[in-house]
């Protein structure tokens, strides 16, 4: 319903041509923000969460809307965002990295790092390995030894190709020196997911958050964590490293808030100042960790860091390809 | 009997109340085109933040039941399937409204519906652990056979001949195709940005079925200024009752046919209708009748899409895994209040689940009710002038088409397809085989694909795809229904041809 309260809002206000020239009274209509994957994904789920208090006094003033524009992956969304949004504070877009800096380095979309503005990251959801509860499977020494008896013969899923799931299997053939088969999933991380339990496939890459559900639910065991550190979820879960694969947090799915290029600059200001705060609310909080979702709250100037270094790392990754 | 034990929750006075809100809600929205059910639910879901668990989850559950049976009123009234779920409802519905009788139809479906979804409910109540390992069988082998067997079903399905059906069939599979591919990312024949993210199969839904009549309605109303579209006749409730206590052919066949197909993950209630409907058709004795307002069609299609509703939960439930977008965004509902799904959830959190699931039955019962009431009400609207109707028809479609995504681009495309489908109408093609193709392309693609991959790394493609039982059943039937079209159009050739050639 707010969608279509922010979309009659803005419709008046354009009508009426009572746009603001100075950027004072920024945000005097409800905002909008786009997320390039469908309702009910995780990306989708954690942006309502956390925008739910924009409309506070101390936060915005103003509702953020949220409207999905979901399809390849995230492409479609981003490419819109890049080339067809306006960029007059008002429209916003929830970034996924490294997914959308790997599909800019693949090619074929109209966009890249520098076609957007960071505001803040809300979160980071490291990739894990998961295999069936009834798997052989112990540790990621069973399954390297496996692969390395059957050269592409260990298939595992994930959600497609060039999010963060490829890219930590990437990571994993190029640290454990072994050919696997990757099976992107077309229907994301919860496709995937039920290909590990249905025993379609040997095991997976998966989102923490929803790896350890599925834990808890006793459908699945967690081999490693793509990160460079133990997860607070999972503090019995050794990370790949301590496995000995030297593998870094290039995978771990960032998620945050961006504006595209061309935003005006107090407007950016504006916002990098507000919607960090804004994460940090406690209810904002309580229901992240409700839905067993990790936050990891960045301010801009950290984000741009984080992004280039993605940029880096993912260019020398995929180079290989 | 658990459920029996959390039935007074459902009925305190403000869950009661979110629930008859709920159904309201539903109703309105899922008779809005374009708001599908899982649109409707994920606009609910800011409701529940401030909720118990238990009235949010009630209010979600209610909301789910009552948005797929609304989808009908559209369907049947003007024609415009709210969600792939009621393209079945269309066939026969809207010809039966054609006729005046529309109040009958709506009247028919909502009870099919009722029976359906009560059905589908107490499956979930009773058999979920059961169906859990049944909605786990199908992988990717299982499921492009699957896909394989719908594309069959095209053919028979309201054409006047199979050749047409299945040529409207491949129209669809290749606009499928259309934009990025869902696994490899690779783009294809996308000309502009609208349909970057591929056709949207709502916008193309409502193009499809609504933009013909519109044009047709714009041409014959110069014509003929005072005529009437929808005279809907009165029909008493006990009489509706009583027809469909007396068809238990189609409404055993559709709410089998729905409980079955929707518990299968990312397949359900898409197709759950067109299959209920077009096996109705084939074991009918009057199947002739089909496509020209028969209401057995209506009691198929309807019964199949809500008694989908309860096991299209199973896996959610059980192992925490979304079946259907819908189930993803009420998983979202469980998680906002830190509830996670799973084998526990009956023991750690039956004080939530068991009246969600409640709400879910009592939902259908309200949902028949209110519904009624709405036939009863269209019965009050009588004689509507063409010019006013076609207006009408084609507001909602673009409101519906542009609020699927807030797209301008989804406008374009209904409003392409729907031009392209009145042309191809006025040759004998037929909307719904085309609609079917473009939901089972992506399907059967992506399921080939990632079990090639998977049958490289592992036992080769043969054997991958042709050993199992479950592939030999799924092949023994494709290859019986694609028999059964062959002899159909044998048959109808030797008799009908002259028939043809003047048509």
């Amino acid at each position: 319903m707010k969608t279509f309260i922010a979309g009659i809002a803005a419709g008046l206000i354009a009508a009426t041509g009572a746009g603001a020239d100075g950027h004072d009274s920024y945000p005097d209509r409800p905002v909008m923000l786009m997320v390039s994957y469908g309702a009910g994904g995780a990306t989708d789920f954690q942006a309502r969460i956390v925008t739910m208090t924009a409309g506070n006094e101390d936060a915005l003033g103003m509702p953020i809307a949220i409207v999905n524009r979901p399809g390849a992956g995230g492409r479609v969304g981003w490419n819109w965002l890049a080339t067809q949004a306006e960029a007059d504070g008002y429209t916003l877009g929830a970034y996924n990295v490294p997914h959308f800096i790997a599909q800019s380095i693949e090619g074929g979309v109209s966009y890249s790092a520098d076609d957007f503005e960071p505001i803040a990251n809300w979160g980071a959801d490291p990739a894990v390995f998961v295999v069936a509860a009834d798997s052989e499977f112990d540790s990621m020494e069973d399954v390297i030894a496996f692969a390395e008896a059957n050269p592409g013969g260990l298939t595992f899923s994930g959600a497609g190709l060039f999010v963060g799931h490829h890219i930590a299997a990437l990571q994993l053939e190029k640290a454990a020196g072994v050919e696997l088969a990757y099976i992107p999933n077309n229907s994301g991380g919860a496709g995937a997911m039920r290909a590990v339990i249905a025993g379609e496939v040997m095991g997976g890459v998966n989102n923490l958050s929803d790896a350890f559900r599925a834990q808890e639910a006793g459908t699945v065991k967690i081999l490693g964590v793509f990160d460079t550190e133990r997860s607070d979820f999972l503090p019995d879960v050794p990370t790949m490293q301590e496995q000995g694969y030297e593998i870094d947090d290039a995978s771990v799915n960032y998620r945050g808030v961006m504006v595209p290029a061309g935003t005006p600059q107090p407007i950016i200001d504006r916002l990098a100042e507000i919607v960090p705060a804004m994460f940090e609310n406690a209810r904002v909080q309580s229901r992240m960790e409700a839905g067993g979702s990790p936050m990891e709250i960045m301010t801009r100037d950290e984000v741009q860091q984080m992004w280039s270094d993605r940029q880096e790392t993912l260019e020398a990754l995929l180079a290989d390809l | 009997m658990d459920f029996l034990f959390y039935m007074g929750d459902v009925f305190a006075p403000v869950s009661f109340a979110l629930l008859l809100f709920g159904t309201v809600f539903g109703l309105i929205l899922g008779a809005t085109p374009g708001l599908s059910p899982t649109m409707t639910v994920a606009l609910m879901i800011p409701f529940t933040f401030r909720l118990e668990p238990q009235q949010g989850l009630i209010l979600l559950g209610a909301a789910y039941t009552s948005t797929v049976a609304g989808g009908a009123v559209s369907a049947i009234l003007l024609k415009i399937p709210g969600a792939p779920a009621n393209i079945a409802t269309t066939l026969d519905g809207h010809a039966m409204a054609k006729n005046g009788e529309g109040a009958r139809a709506l009247q028919l479906s909502f009870l099919a519906s009722a029976v359906g979804g009560v059905f589908g409910v107490m499956l979930l109540i009773f058999l979920t652990p059961v169906l859990a390992g049944w909605a786990l069988a199908f992988g990717p082998s299982e499921l492009f056979w699957l896909a394989i067997l719908g594309v069959t079903v095209i053919g028979t399905l309201d054409s006047s001949s199979v050749v047409k059906g299945l040529l409207s069939g491949c129209i669809g599979l290749w606009l499928a195709t259309i934009g990025f591919d869902d696994i490899m990312g690779a783009q294809r024949f996308i000309f502009h940005d609208a349909v970057a993210g591929g056709i949207n199969v709502i916008p193309a839904l409502i193009g499809l079925f609504a933009i013909p009549q519109v044009i047709a309605m714009f041409a014959r109303g110069r014509t003929d200024p005072g005529a009437e579209v929808i005279a809907v006749r009165r029909h008493p409730i006990g009489s509706a009752l009583r027809e469909l206590l007396g068809r238990k052919a189609p409404l055993a066949i559709g709410t089998a046919i729905g409980s079955v197909i929707g518990l299968i993950p990312g397949v359900g209630g898409q197709i759950a209708g067109l299959v209920a409907y077009d096996q109705s058709k084939k074991f009918s004795r009057e199947s002739s009748k089909f496509g020209t307002g028969h209401p057995e069609g209506i009691i198929a299609a309807e019964s199949a899409n809500n008694a989908m509703v309860g096991p299209s939960l199973v896996p959610l439930l059980t192992l925490s895994i979304p079946g259907s977008p819908t189930a993803a965004v009420l998983l979202g509902g469980l998680l906002i209040h830190g509830i996670f799904p799973g084998p526990q959830l009956f023991t750690n959190y039956p004080q939530v689940v068991w009246p969600f699931i409640n709400s879910m039955l009592v939902g259908q019962v309200l949902m028949c009710m209110f519904g009624l009431l709405i036939a009863g009400l269209a019965a009050k609207v009588a004689k509507v002038p063409h010019g006013v109707m076609a207006a009408v028809v084609l507001g909602l479609a673009v409101f519906g088409s542009y609020s699927v995504q807030h797209s301008m681009g989804d406008v374009y495309v209904m409003a392409t397809l729907g031009i392209g489908m009145y042309f191809l109408e006025r040759f004998g093609f037929s909307a719904a085989p085309l609609v079917l193709g473009l939901i089972l392309g992506p399907i059967a693609e992506a399921n080939f694909i990632q079990g090639s991959m998977i049958a490289n790394a592992t036992v080769g493609v043969w054997n991958y795809f042709f050993t199992g039982w479950m592939n030999w059943v799924l092949i023994a039937i494709v290859a019986g229904s694609v028999g059964y079209s062959a002899w159909m159009e044998v048959r109808s050739r030797r008799y009908t041809s002259k028939e043809e050639m003047l048509a």
